[in-house]
C-alpha cells in the first residue's frame, strides 16, 4: 500500500466528513441562507433594471459576477480562517503527530473548502432560475465553461487562502490580512460595477489578481456572445483568463507546500497552549 | 545487562542536550537514557524545562545543541515512518468539535494502517479503545459537548490509537477526577505491561509519579538533578531520619543517621518515660521540595546537588 496515496485518500475522506458535518450544522446552514438572501434580495429589487446599451437584465449580468466574487471570497477567506483557527486549537498539531497526517489534513482542507462552495452556488442559482429571466443563456456550452472557470479559479485562489492562514499571527488577524484585501479587490474587480469605470492604474492592479478573471469567466459562461461588448477590449479574453489563473495556480502550488511545511514545523504543544491562553485573554 | 545490549534497548538516548532562548538556557546539558518498556516520569517545577525536553524528543521543537536519539533516529529530522512508531498525547481544547470520538479515532487511526507489522497491528480497533478509556457511552456524541475530563481521555485514546512503541504524555491527568485518574493509571500499567510500550510522562503529582514510574527523573535549573526509582530517591535522601519524642511532657527532635540504634539508646536511657515517639523518613515529596527550594534560591544554572548535601538539607 503506497503510504502517501493512502494519506491522500484519508484526506479526501476527512474533507468529505467535514463537509457533511458542515451542511448538517444549523450554524453553517444559517450562513448559506443569509448570504443567499442578501444576494437574491439585491437582484430581486433590480429585477426590472436593464444594463445600459444592451437588452440584458441587470440580474443576468450581476449574478455571474457576484457568484465569481463569492467563490473567490470563499476560496481565500475560508481556508485562511480554517488554518489560522486550527493552528490555534491544536487540529494541526494532531495532524503533525500522526504519520503523513499533515498531508491528509491539507488534502482534507482543499476538498472541504471546494465542496463548501457547492451549497453556496446552489442556494443562489436555483432560486435565480425561478425568479429571473435570461440567467443562463448559453446552454451546455455555458455549463462546461462554468465548470472549468470554477476549477481553475479554485486552483488559483485556494493556495492564497492557505498561505494567508499559515502566515497570520492569529485568527483575529485574518480579518486584516484576508478579509479586508479580498473585499477591497471585490470593489475594484468588476463584480459590482464595470471595471472600465475605475482609474486606469486601479484597473491594472485589479487585473493582476484572480478575482477579476474569475468574474469575467463566469460572465462568459452565463451571458451571450454579444455581452462581451461590455468587457475590456470587447471580448471575453478567454486565453488571458486561462493564462492569469494558471500562473496564480502554478505559483500557488509551488509556494504553498513550502509555507505549510514551515508552519507545521512550528507547531508544538506549548504553542497551542499559548494560543489558548491568548484566546482566553480577550482584553490585552 | 552488558553495554551493548543496553545501548540496543535504549529507546531514548540524550547527551548534553541544550536549549537556549535568547540569552537564557532552559536546558543546560541534559543526559538521559530511557530503555524499552520503561515508564519514566519527568518531575520538576514550572519552567524547569520539562515541556521543552519532551517537545524536543517528540520532534516538535528544535534543540540548540546536544545529541538526541529517539527510536534510533534524530527526532529533529525524524520522518513520517519514524513518526508512526511514536504516540503523543496532546492537550486539546476545542478542536474537532463537530466530530464524534468514534469518527475521529477511525479517521486518525487509519493513518497508521500502512505501518502495521505482525507484532504490532495498527491501528487499535476503535471500539476496544473507546472501551479502554471509558468513552464507549459517548462514542457518538459531538466532541464539542464532552466535558474537560472526557476530552482528556479522548486525547489519551488518540495518542495510543497507532499502538506506539514510545508514548509521550505531558501532564496527562491535569483536570482528572480521582476515578478518572485511577482508570488512567490502570491504562498506563496495561500499556507498559501488555504492549511493551515505553512511556515518558511529566506530572506535578508526586503520588502519580510514585505509582506509575519505574524511574523518576527530576529536572531543575535546566539539568537532571536526580534519577532513580521513587524508593531509591527517598532512601538516598532519607539517610537521616527525623526522630521526635517526649519525656516528661517535654518535646525533643533529633536527626539520626541510624534511627533504630538511636531509638534503642533512647529507651535504655529513659525507659517508660518516652512517649509520642515518631520516626519519619524523608518522602519523595521531601526530596522533591528540597531540590526545588534549592534551585529557586540558587536560580537557574546552578550545579547538580550531590546527594550528600541534599541529605543534610532535608534532615536539618
Amino acid at each position: 500500500m503506497n503510504r502517501t496515496l493512502h494519506a491522500v485518500r484519508l484526506g479526501v475522506l476527512r474533507g468529505w466528513t467535514d463537509f457533511v458535518q458542515s451542511v448538517t450544522s444549523p450554524q453553517d446552514q444559517g450562513f448559506y441562507l443569509v448570504v443567499a438572501l442578501g444576494v437574491l434580495t439585491y437582484l430581486f429589487i433590480n429585477r426590472d433594471a436593464q444594463v445600459a446599451g444592451t437588452t440584458l437584465s441587470l440580474p443576468a449580468v450581476a449574478l455571474p459576477s457576484i457568484l465569481g466574487g463569492l467563490v473567490t471570497f470563499g476560496a481565500v477567506v475560508g481556508p485562511a480562517y480554517s488554518l489560522a483557527m486550527e493552528r490555534e486549537d491544536g487540529t494541526l498539531l494532531r495532524a503533525r503527530a500522526i504519520p503523513r497526517g499533515v498531508l491528509g489534513y491539507v488534502v482534507g482542507q482543499v476538498v472541504f473548502q471546494a465542496l463548501g462552495l457547492v451549497p453556496m452556488l446552489l442556494v443562489i442559482l436555483v432560486p435565480s432560475f425561478l425568479l429571473f429571466d435570461g440567467v443562463m443563456l448559453r446552454g451546455l456550452d455555458g455549463w462546461l465553461t462554468l465548470v472549468w472557470v470554477l476549477a481553475l479559479g479554485l486552483l488559483a485562489t485556494l493556495p492564497i487562502g492557505m498561505v494567508i492562514g499559515s502566515l497570520v499571527k492569529g485568527t483575529q488577524k485574518v480579518g486584516t490580512w484576508g478579509m479586508l484585501p479580498v473585499l477591497l479587490l471585490a470593489a475594484t474587480s468588476g463584480i459590482f460595477t464595470p471595471i472600465q469605470h475605475l482609474w486606469g492604474w486601479l484597473q491594472v492592479v485589479a487585473q493582476a489578481f484572480p478575482m477579476y478573471w474569475i468574474g469575467l469567466g463566469m460572465r462568459s459562461a452565463f451571458l451571450p456572445e454579444a455581452a462581451a461588448a461590455l468587457e475590456v477590449g470587447g471580448t471575453w479574453r478567454t486565453a488571458e483568463t486561462v493564462a492569469v489563473l494558471a500562473v496564480w495556480a502554478v505559483v500557488g502550488i509551488l509556494v504553498t507546500p513550502l509555507v505549510l511545511r514551515r508552519m507545521a514545523r512550528r507547531q508544538s504543544g506549548s504553542q497551542v497552549e499559548a494560543a489558548r491562553q491568548q484566546a482566553l485573554q480577550w482584553v490585552r | 545487562m552488558d553495554g551493548t545490549a543496553r545501548r540496543a534497548s535504549a529507546v531514548i538516548e540524550v547527551r548534553g542536550l541544550r536549549m537556549r532562548y535568547g540569552s537564557r538556557d532552559v536546558l543546560d546539558g541534559v543526559d538521559l537514557d530511557v530503555h524499552r518498556g520503561e515508564v519514566v516520569c519527568l518531575l520538576g517545577p514550572n519552567g524547569a524545562g520539562k515541556t521543552t525536553t519532551i517537545e524536543i524528543l517528540e520532534g516538535f521543537r528544535m534543540r540548540s545543541a546536544g545529541h538526541v536519539r529517539v527510536l534510533g533516529a534524530d527526532p529533529a529530522t525524524g520522518d513520517e515512518d519514524w513518526r508512526a512508531r511514536t504516540g503523543v498525547v496532546l492537550q486539546s481544547w476545542r478542536d474537532h468539535a463537530r466530530w464524534t470520538p468514534r469518527r475521529l479515532l477511525a479517521q486518525l487511526g487509519a493513518f497508521y494502517a500502512p505501518y502495521a507489522t505482525p507484532a504490532r497491528p495498527r491501528p487499535y480497533p476503535v471500539d476496544g479503545l473507546l472501551e479502554m478509556v471509558g468513552l464507549a457511552d459517548l462514542a457518538d456524541q459531538k466532541i464539542g459537548t464532552l466535558s474537560g475530563g472526557q476530552r482528556r481521555r479522548l486525547d489519551v485514546a488518540i495518542g495510543i490509537v497507532g499502538r506506539p512503541e514510545l508514548l509521550f504524555l505531558d501532564e496527562p491527568t491535569a483536570g482528572f477526577d480521582p476515578q478518572a485518574r485511577r482508570d488512567f493509571h490502570d491504562l498506563v500499567h496495561r500499556l507498559s505491561d501488555m504492549e511493551d510500550t515505553t512511556i515518558l510522562l511529566t506530572t506535578h503529582d508526586l503520588g502519580e509519579a510514585e505509582k506509575l514510574a519505574d524511574r523518576i527523573v527530576i529536572l531543575a535549573g535546566g539539568r537532571i538533578v536526580a534519577d532513580g526509582s521513587a524508593d531509591q530517591l527517598a532512601r538516598q535522601v532519607a539517610g537521616r531520619a527525623q526522630v521526635s519524642w517526649s519525656v516528661d511532657g517535654q518535646r525533643f527532635v533529633h536527626a539520626a543517621d541510624d534511627a533504630t540504634a538511636f531509638v534503642r539508646q533512647l529507651f535504655v536511657e529513659h525507659g517508660d518515660r518516652v512517649t509520642d515517639l515518631e520516626v519519619r523518613r524523608a518522602s519523595l515529596e521531601d526530596t522533591y521540595l528540597a531540590l526545588v527550594q534549592r534551585y529557586e534560591r540558587g536560580g537557574a544554572g546552578d550545579s547538580v546537588v550531590p546527594f550528600e548535601q541534599l541529605r543534610q538539607e532535608v534532615s536539618s
